[in-house]
């Protein structure tokens, strides 16, 4: 998870003297910002592609896995048998070119890796070199969107529950700072150091494999229920041990965060002043406190929503979850250079338009921030 | 001196700081035993194992110590050699020279048996010495009550394992019941329940050579082992649990000072330079938050190396241009505009002299807490890539004991000592670096005290 700092690095509003005409600005403005953020995916996206191919070297392994596979087959077909073996070699020579031509190994990688970055930023995911859906198709696209609703659900269940807490209970530990509580949650913040899947590991210790009562891993029962109730419900089981130890290995620093946070803010003079005028409680959090905080809180929210989509690699291999981030584990275990890039475009592509969009929003919650006078500052 | 000693007493006030630095002194003086009495190449030799370095370990045996918590008692694994024939009273062994370069060798193992459960295995290691004619040998077997039970007689060749449950013989001769059951069952009692009290292994043997020897060592596989237990390849875990602290000790204390060292200075340098440095910098920094971290280091440990060297390098590259490197600037970008740095200019410093001697150490104290809170994390990440099987193949570390017992459904066959030793180390040491990295946070962050 991005820390607070960080979230507030990544979308820096811009305050700058009065502009000649507000709509000319803010296009300038977005021009500019389109233009950065577009190269900075471009070469992210270009760098990826070189490391998810090693820089030619994944080429090597997948031409020595085609020689093997189609000599082993055409050595093993019944109908060659009788051939000469010249005659044989050099059909299984054609049927290796054939197979590169297909692959699209026949290429040099440096004119590949642009089609690749080409087909990446128009969004043509392509097939896969290896894996396939469950349904068995190669498309790339139809693996990513029947693995998305597994991984929408972990994430979504446990990051959207643990933003609401985190913010709730760290509001009203900031209320009351020192008590017991409080110390409580400084004190367990550390636990934070560690993991999900370290969570994990003690959690499928206690729940599955001591008291019997959960799941190990998987998303449903084998056989799946008939009845959408019981596979709901199924599901659900199997859904709590993997989003408790998500929600555990990042509970305390959160709520530790956000306190810290609200403390700051709360201490400002003008909270002060408006104590001594003796305003209630409750308009205090909210005019004075949390409208300030307003950016922050909006900024964590929009990048949770975009963590979303990465889905926890380790987390979702332990409990054998069957979503984007195993997803991502294996084609890495199987050279599938179209499907880690696919995800990393998808990924790319979602962070820049939410940071690009952020910096609308916080103009309009904020009005101390104005966009544009192009160019960037601190 | 002084503000150092100002600085530490400060840190005693803290009980999480000093709970955390205890830790860290005791991992450091753990990671220093480790390395002074297993040297690398032998902690690499034991890891890789192999028939001849663990054959006299039981498999998937908890420690010792699980007996002190449970009732029933569990046999603990020994081994008893002819080797050690003056130094140990149990063992002893009488040779008889007969006619016709004949000689009789009589070899007795005496052990007390007082666990509630079976053995896994005994195994008896043979190494003989003849030219022509292989030595003959029986096996009595002698129970606490008297019985003596004939267990097995064969030839021996030079280099022998007998394992007494994998006789088909011998376990035909008991009544098909398993060899280990039989061999210890009371007879009296209704339930299948060992017999306590002092057991006895003969070995009679007959040489039929002048100069034939026999050597015997009885290797008793109970079901728990040592101060760790084994695992599937009967290594003793020991190894890698004390090899793993200096593992990850180096790996998140490196990768810690690395990162921050280097953020720290590639944000002076382009804070200080400005223009298409600091620019550079920036976008750097914009692409690798869109780069997906984990994602590169899985790809560079499936493809490229899985040397731990390797990923350090990468890890530390990859965690440079973060979040962080901006909050450095911000603060640099301040700090270049007071009046010692112009001062410092003004008597005609050079570029690279502001930079370290004055621009750098002003930010030490945020640099220190940042440095110490980051070490778990990357002590974890070591352990998650091993989790994931790509730990470092030749050494033993903690990530990849959980790695073996993951693969090997540990928790699914009960076998949790095998998960929860390293996980409990990886705690203990990712909370000792997080707590006192919490209290230094607190200590040169003022703006936090009190709060």
């Amino acid at each position: 998870m991005t820390t607070l700092s960080e979230a507030q690095e990544i979308s820096q509003p811009v305050v700058r003297k009065p502009p000649a005409s507000t709509f000319m600005r803010v296009m300038q403005f977005s021009g500019v910002r389109l233009i950065t953020l577009f190269g900075t995916i471009v070469v992210a996206i270009y760098l990826t592609i070189m490391i998810a191919n090693m820089g030619g070297y994944v080429d090597e392994i997948m031409r020595g896995e085609i020689r093997e596979r189609i000599t082993v087959q055409v050595v093993n077909n019944p109908a060659n048998k009788n051939l000469d073996p010249d005659v044989r070699n050099k059909l299984v020579l054609e049927k290796i070119a054939l197979e590169e031509k297909r692959l699209g190994l026949n290429q040099p990688l440096a004119v590949r890796s642009f089609r690749y970055l080409t087909n990446a930023l128009t969004l043509n995911l392509g097939r896969a070199v290896n894996m396939a859906s469950d349904s068995g198709s190669r498309t790339v696209r139809l693996i990513v969107l029947e693995r998305l609703p597994a991984t929408l659900l972990l994430m979504g269940t446990s990051n959207l529950f643990l933003f609401f807490s985190t913010l709730f209970l760290a509001l009203s530990l900031s209320r009351k700072y020192g008590s017991l509580w409080d110390k409580v949650v400084i004190s367990l913040s550390p636990t934070s150091s560690a993991p999900p899947w370290f969570y994990g590991i003690f959690l499928i210790l206690i729940f599955a494999a001591l008291l019997k009562i959960l799941p190990f891993g998987g998303m449903v029962s084998a056989p799946p229920p008939e009845n959408s109730i019981e596979y709901a419900l199924s599901v659900l089981k199997h859904l709590t041990l993997p989003a408790s130890a998500l929600i555990i290995s990042s509970l305390f620093l959160s709520i530790y965060n956000w306190r810290t946070f609200f403390l700051i803010y709360s201490s400002e003079d003008y909270v002060e002043m408006a104590k001594a005028k003796g305003l209630p409680s409750r308009d205090i959090e909210r005019r004075y406190i949390l409208r300030p905080t307003l950016p922050t809180i909006i900024t964590n929210f929009a990048l949770l929503l975009i963590s979303l989509w990465t889905g926890a690699i380790i987390t979702e291999t332990v409990f054998h979850w069957p979503g984007l981030g195993r997803t991502y584990f294996r084609a890495i275990g199987l050279y599938d250079t179209p499907v880690i890039v696919g995800l990393a475009i998808v990924y790319a592509y979602l962070l820049a338009i939410t940071v690009f969009l952020l910096d609308f929003v916080y103009a309009l919650v904020d009005p101390r921030v104005k966009i544009g006078d192009g160019g960037r500052q601190a | 001196m002084n503000a150092l000693r100002k600085n530490i007493r400060e840190i005693l006030q803290y009980p999480s700081a000093i709970f955390g630095s205890v830790i860290i002194l005791l991992l450091i003086a753990v990671a220093v035993y480790a390395l002074v009495t297993i040297p690398y190449q032998e902690a690499l030799r034991l890891w890789r194992g192999g028939e001849d370095v663990w054959k006299s370990n039981p498999q998937y045996a908890p420690p010792a110590w699980v007996n002190f918590f449970t009732r029933k008692k569990l046999p603990v694994s020994f081994t008893m050699s002819t080797a050690e024939v003056n130094e140990n009273e149990a063992v002893t062994k009488v040779v008889e020279i007969g006619a016709q370069n004949t000689s009789k060798t009589y070899i007795t193992y005496t052990f007390e048996y007082n666990y509630d459960d079976f053995p896994q295995e005994m195994s008896l290691y043979f190494t003989t010495t003849y030219e022509a004619k292989q030595p003959f040998v029986s096996i009595l077997w002698i129970t606490p009550d008297g019985r003596e039970i004939r267990v097995g007689d064969f030839g021996v060749s030079k280099k022998m394992t007998y394992r007494m449950s994998q006789d088909e013989k011998l376990k035909r001769r008991l009544g098909g019941l398993p060899p280990m059951q039989a061999l210890f069952a009371d007879p009296n009692s209704e339930t299948l329940v060992p017999l306590k009290g002092t057991y006895q292994v003969v070995i009679n043997g007959v040489s039929f050579e002048q100069d034939s020897n026999i050597e015997a060592e009885f290797v008793f596989y109970g079901q728990v082992y040592g101060l760790a237990g084994t695992d599937h390849l009967r290594r003793d875990l020991m190894v890698a649990l004390l090899y793993g602290v200096p593992v990850a000790l180096a790996f998140g204390l490196l990768a810690a000072l690395g990162t921050s060292v280097l953020t720290m200075i590639i944000a002076a340098v382009g804070a200080w330079y400005g223009s298409w440095v600091d620019e550079l910098i920036q976008r750097i920094t914009e692409v690798n938050l869109v780069l997906p971290f984990l994602a590169i280091l899985i790809m560079v440990g499936t493809f490229y190396s899985r040397s731990i060297w390797t990923i350090l390098g990468v890890t530390v590259l990859l965690s440079i241009f973060t979040g962080a490197i901006k909050g450095y600037r911000a603060i640099f970008l301040q700090v270049k505009e007071s009046a010692y740095i112009e001062a410092a200019r003004a008597y005609g410093a050079s570029n690279l002299r502001v930079i370290f001697r004055y621009l750098i150490p002003r930010m030490i104290p945020l640099l220190i807490p940042g440095l110490v809170s980051s070490v778990p994390a990357f002590v974890f990440l070591e352990a998650s890539l091993a989790v994931l099987g790509l730990g470092d193949p030749s050494l033993p570390t903690w990530g990849k004991v959980i790695n073996d017992a993951w693969l090997n459904a540990a928790l699914y066959k009960g076998y949790y000592y095998w998960i929860l030793e390293p996980a409990i180390l990886l705690m203990i040491s990712g909370f000792g670096f997080a707590m006192l990295g919490f209290a230094l946070d607190r200590i040169f962050n003022p703006r936090l005290r009190g709060v």
